[in-house]
């Protein structure tokens, strides 16, 4: 009997390796639809010109090849195929979306100019505008960084503190309940009073913005944390100072890390009031400069790189994650 | 098979609660749990302490270890006022409460770091680690233990500070009843040949029996003395002792299980 239900077992075992490893057939289907987004585009006329038809066409023709190929890579092979394997719906669903952008804008001019773009308008902005992007996005990332990472550290000492210390709660909580819901815009004029330049400015703007919710969520995993482990540790000949580096903090890391995550994106969405102020360069002032000559295709473009970078620092926070606190595996 | 934790022999505590009541402010209530608590624990002896489950054992203990203040009478330490914890009175809790974010050699280090003599002594975390049989799981995390594993650590991370006073809470509560016998015997070697005072809040009448040079046993909550069993039999014990046999029967008879056993 056990034999049997064995047998039944590896029988279906195999089959799905087959399955597995055989023709990858969204591969196939996923090069199709990018071949027939590349016809659409080259073939098909523009009703208004956006530039860089060509180029886009290209483009998409080297992906359906490249899909292809490594479809035919990938045949009857396990291992490093598998991630692309596991994508490949995706890929399939990016060549109709593409298809399907460039059919209702350059195409068929459902979707107008100026409020839309077909995919060619945007790499037209890449193309043309590249240095001017460029050089926001180094812009950008240099007053993101030095705001989030002062915002995260003052934020983080303020929430331990207020997590641990009776007293500096007892003044703190309620003025971080009245300052922590007023949008980063009504700060501005206290910034130019306060602030030399108004790159210090608007790093302030960014640093509250990443600051407040690393307090809350730092403060709240702080307190939160079980008395029992202090019993212990206070057994064990700890200090005040010993308690707080060595059991509230790392008790509150994973309180700590949602703080984190929040403030990331809160400081991307305000990185547009905050480049408001005076900026010269800078994928926030890139909006609204472009935002003010409709210019709503170079809008777009800019929004895609900013959603993008915000995706890497989530991704790259992720991992940084799972690496301090690597010991919560097995527990979560 | 005892590992020489401590070089030289501790010195012991003496440790005295004299008329000593405890009550905990409920909501809307006082909760007397201890009850005009007289004892003398001389230094280097071992008491055990029995009691219906919620007398206030627990309570008891944390006295000791200067997590809590009695609301009449005093707890001594070499007759000084206990003030608070001290890493000279160490309690092992009845729960484990590893820290969950330290690998195990870390937790059994926590002690030493806390007092800043890690540096010099990562040995003995080594050393405690092994009389718990955990050697091989220094680098796990807590959450990759079992229940009675656990607890060893518990007692690792106790032990190896070198306690003056041991209060022990049901410190082998979880674990299976062979690795309950090592661990006994273990820690009664270790006891033997380091001379630290030890208190131990146990269920087991025959544990108490085993180890205990007193065996005190407490009523229902508040907790009052109700009676108390010297046990002099050399180490090691017989459980089928005929002494102990009686001793056993007259404990569990002041637990009120008369008839039944
Ligand atoms: N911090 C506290 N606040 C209020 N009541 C408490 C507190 N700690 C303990 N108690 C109460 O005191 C009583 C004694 O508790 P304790 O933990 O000492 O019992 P115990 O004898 O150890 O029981 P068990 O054998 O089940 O562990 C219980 O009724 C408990 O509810
Ligand atoms: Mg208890």
């Amino acid at each position: 009997m056990a034999e049997i239900a064995g047998s039944g077992l590896a029988e279906a075992g195999s089959v799905a390796v087959a399955g597995r490893h055989g023709v990858w057939r969204d591969g196939w289907i996923a090069s199709l639809a990018w071949l027939a987004a590349a016809a659409i585009t080259i073939g098909l006329p523009d009703v208004i010109p956006w530039g860089s038809r060509d180029l886009f066409g290209g483009l998409l023709l080297s992906g359906a090849a490249l899909l292809a190929l490594l479809t035919a890579a990938t045949w009857r092979r396990g291992g490093p195929g598998e991630r692309l394997r596991h994508a490949g719906p995706w890929f399939i669903a990016l060549g109709v979306w593409l298809a399907l952008w460039e059919l209702s804008t350059a195409k068929l001019g459902w979707l107008p100019k100026p409020f839309f773009s077909p995919p060619q308008g945007l790499l037209h902005v890449y193309v043309t505008d590249w240095q001017r992007l460029g050089i926001c996005v180094l812009y950008t990332l240099r007053l993101w960084s030095i705001g989030f990472a002062a915002g995260v550290a003052v934020g983080f000492v303020i929430g331990v503190g207020l997590g641990w210390s009776k007293r500096f709660a007892y003044w703190g909580m309620p003025i971080l309940k009245l300052i922590g819901p007023v949008p980063a815009s009504a700060w501005i004029p206290c910034t130019f009073f306060f602030f030399p330049t108004t790159f210090h400015a608007s790093l302030f703007l960014v640093a509250l913005a990443s600051g407040i919710p690393v307090i809350i969520l730092t403060a709240a995993g702080v307190e939160q944390v079980s008395r029992a482990f202090y019993d212990v540790a206070r057994t064990l000949g700890a200090t005040e100072r010993f308690l707080v580096l060595k059991v509230a903090i790392p008790a509150a890391l994973p309180n700590v890390f949602v703080g984190l995550f929040m403030g990331l994106y809160a400081s991307f969405a305000v990185l547009v009031v905050a480049e408001m102020l005076g900026a010269k360069y800078g994928l926030g002032w890139y909006l609204q400069f472009q935002t003010a000559y409709s210019a709503y295709v170079n809008v777009y473009a800019a929004l895609i790189i900013m959603a993008l970078l915000c995706a890497g620092l989530v991704k790259l926070l992720f991992l940084v994650r799972d690496h301090v606190l690597d010991w919560q595996k097995g527990i979560i | 098979m005892a590992l020489p934790l401590a070089a030289a022999p501790t010195r012991a505590m003496a440790l005295d609660f004299s008329d000593v009541s405890l009550s905990f402010a409920l909501k809307d209530r006082l909760l007397p749990v201890l009850d005009g608590i007289d004892l003398s624990i001389a230094p280097g002896s071992f008491v055990a302490l029995l009691g219906p489950s919620g007398c206030g054992k627990s309570t008891l203990l944390r006295l000791a270890a200067g997590l809590e203040r009695p609301t009449r009478g005093e707890v001594l330490e070499d007759g000084q006022p206990i003030q608070g914890p001290d890493p000279r009175r160490i309690l092992v809790f009845q729960d484990p409460t590893l820290f969950p974010w330290r690998s195990v050699w870390k937790n059994v280090a926590f002690g030493l770091e806390a007092r800043g003599l890690l540096p010099a002594e990562k040995g003995r975390v080594d050393a405690a680690l092994a009389l718990v049989q955990l050697g091989g799981f220094a680098d796990a995390h807590p959450h990759q233990l079992s229940g009675g594993m656990a607890q060893r650590v518990a007692l690792a991370r106790a032990l190896v500070n070198d306690p003056e006073l041991l209060l022990l809470d049901e410190p082998f509560g979880r674990l299976d009843s062979l690795t309950r016998l090592t661990m006994q015997t273990e820690l009664l070697a270790l006891w033997r040949k380091v001379g630290f005072t030890a208190l131990m809040v146990t269920h087991d009448v025959e544990e108490a029996l085993l180890l205990a040079d007193r065996v005190i046993v407490l009523s229902d909550r508040p907790a009052r003395i109700e009676a108390e069993v010297a046990v002099d039999k050399r180490h090691p014990r017989r459980r089928d002792d005929p002494e102990l046999i009686a001793q056993r029967r007259f404990i569990l008879e002041k637990l009120g299980f008369g008839a039944e056993v």
